[in-house]
């Protein structure tokens, strides 16, 4: 079976509409063959993550859209990118590197790209619906996309993301089409303690453990508490993007596409079930620290909003900190997008951040690119996905911890951990 | 997946096996400046994949996978040729765009589970425009 193209589509890879589109064309078809697809669909957005360098070869391609004349056709976001423009001091890596990610950055913008530089895309306020079909890349994105708005998204990545929204199309195939949607995995989590799952700390760890254990296959989690909000689930499917491949998981009872466990499994036989019991979730714990906690060096720093933070986020930490101040000499970073950042400016809660001591880091995010500054000690995370790539990325020590030990340890300047959680 | 090898992108290559112990996020993961993993928590950190025929049954993680391979096709560090047993369409991204932008193919094919698991035990392997995988 082959690829089946209308006449624009079969035009737009003939060069009718420009030597750019072509290529996006042609990056585009070869990779619908790949998945298999017998013909492509419209899409009605795209969010980009190529905007983010990571060499010359992500210029060379960009460059080569511009130059052919290539743009946009559908409303495209964009992912982070290796500088916060509105806190450039903050980029502590080297000029000629800052520059390129600046050029990068300049080049998706005359694509007509949106400059929203946020990983977290679905904190916008315009977001797709239930059974919209999207092209989004960046991992986090692409799972809250797909599981909690229940549009449609396949796994996309770098340069087929900026493809799609160049042609408006996608292949139809894996998650865009409703088989491709049903979960094959039951993943029973009715052995966690009520108290465990009342935290936001188990959310970043179930997702680990889920994630390492599904690999690429859909998931449906059966016994995580009904109406599980946002924020969880983002952290939940964050952490399954990267300790695994996971794209669209279901939560029956919090995710549109589960109202009840038979149609989230289409009314088929789960092909296995995986129970995640209390010692996995202490296990996966243990694993997202790497620093060693009683004989290292102290901790010197706290890094949050990985990915982006959202306003509900802020408000949890502002209320938690409770008009503290972060200790004197203590890094305290949260990272978010610049959208969110107007909020909390008419909030009044960027003022007052800053004056307890914390670094508001915008468009971009602390284990991507050097802000965190060069010095010896861990830092406290309570992101499992900013706990798993910060070590390879930066070569920083990292301790996993909940919002309230990152909170309580960073006002204290020495580690405070809660274990009580964790057990019973 | 039926016993023919289904191929992403065709292309002749050799090199030794190099068989993944668990699955590698390239982003995070692999350096592609110099060809070696970083993963601090993957089984074989330090080592290179320069030049070799990766076998790495599925992808894992980000979706920046396809612009490190890219740059590290770009850069000679990346594998010779990859042998995959489920398509990993972020993986494979990056082979198509470094054909397209700059003619150097990467091989990219994905096998079946009897096949993969052949070509483990291979120690230099030579993949063929057509898949075929056969000891040199």
């Amino acid at each position: 079976m082959d690829l089946d193209l209308s006449p624009d589509e079969a035009d737009m890879l003939s060069g009718a509409a420009g030597p750019g589109c072509q290529l996006a064309m042609r990056v585009l078809t070869r990779t619908a063959r790949a998945m298999g697809a017998t013909r492509l669909r419209p899409i009605s957005g795209a969010h980009i993550d190529s905007c983010l360098y990571h060499g010359q070869a992500g210029v060379d391609f960009a460059q080569r859209l511009v130059d052919g004349d290539a743009r946009v056709v559908v409303p495209t976001t964009l992912n982070v990118s290796s500088l916060d423009l509105i806190h450039p001091e903050l980029y502590r890596g080297d000029a000629e590197t800052g520059r390129a990610a600046r050029h990068l950055m300049d080049l998706y913008e005359q694509l007509g790209c949106e400059p929203t530089w946020t990983c977290a895309p679905y904190q916008l306020e315009q977001r797709p619906k239930l059974g919209e079909h999207v092209a989004w890349a960046e991992s986090n994105a692409i799972v809250f996309a797909n599981s909690v708005l229940g549009a449609r998204t396949h796994r996309y990545g770098d340069f087929i993301d900026i493809a799609a929204a160049i042609t408006g199309r996608v292949p139809d195939a894996g998650l865009h089409t409703d088989d491709g949607r049903l979960a094959t995995v039951v993943v029973d989590v009715s052995q966690l303690t009520p108290t465990l799952l009342s935290r936001d700390v188990a959310y970043p760890v179930l997702g680990h453990v889920v994630g390492a254990r599904v690999g690429t296959d859909v998931a449906v989690l059966t016994g995580l508490p009904k109406g599980t909000n946002e924020d969880r689930l983002k952290a939940l499917g964050a952490s399954m993007a990267s300790s695994g491949t996971v794209a669209l998981f279901h939560a029956v009872g919090s995710t549109p596409e589960a109202p009840t466990l038979d149609v989230a499994l289409g009314g088929q036989e789960p092909q296995r079930t995986i129970t995640v019991t209390m010692a996995d979730m202490r296990a996966a714990r243990n694993v997202l620290s790497t620093a060693d906690a009683a004989s290292g060096p102290p901790l010197r720093g706290i890094s949050l909003g990985t990915p982006h933070y959202s306003v509900t986020e802020f408000e949890r930490f502002v209320d938690t900190l409770a008009g503290r101040r972060i200790a004197p000499g203590f890094e305290a970073y949260i990272s978010t997008g610049r959208d969110v950042l107007t909020e909390l400016e008419l909030r009044g809660w960027a003022d007052a951040l800053q004056a307890a001591g914390v670094q508001i880091v915008t468009d971009t995010c602390t284990y991507i690119t050097p802000i965190i500054e060069d010095r010896p000690g861990p830092i406290m995370t309570d992101s499992a996905k900013w706990a798993y790539y910060a070590p390879g990325n930066l070569g920083v020590e990292v301790l996993f911890g909940s919002l309230e030990d990152c909170i309580e340890s960073a006002v204290a300047g020495q580690l405070v951990y809660d274990e009580a959680v964790w057990h019973g | 997946m039926a016993d023919q090898p289904f191929v992403i992108v065709a292309g002749e290559a050799s090199g030794p096996v190099l068989v993944l112990d668990e699955p590698l996020s390239f982003w995070g993961g692999l350096d592609a400046e110099t060809g070696r993993i970083i993963d601090q928590r993957h089984p074989q950190v330090g080592e290179s994949v320069t030049g070799t025929v990766l076998c790495m049954p599925v992808g894992r993680g980000s979706s920046s996978a396809s612009s490190v391979l890219a740059e590290a096709i770009r850069r000679d560090t990346a594998p010779a040729a990859l042998v995959m047993r489920e398509v990993d369409e972020i993986v494979a991204l990056g082979a198509i765009v470094a054909d397209e932008m700059y003619g150097t193919t990467m091989p990219v094919v994905v096998v079946s589970g009897t096949e993969f698991d052949r070509v483990t035990q291979l120690g230099v392997a030579n993949v063929a425009a057509d898949g075929a995988l056969n000891e040199v």
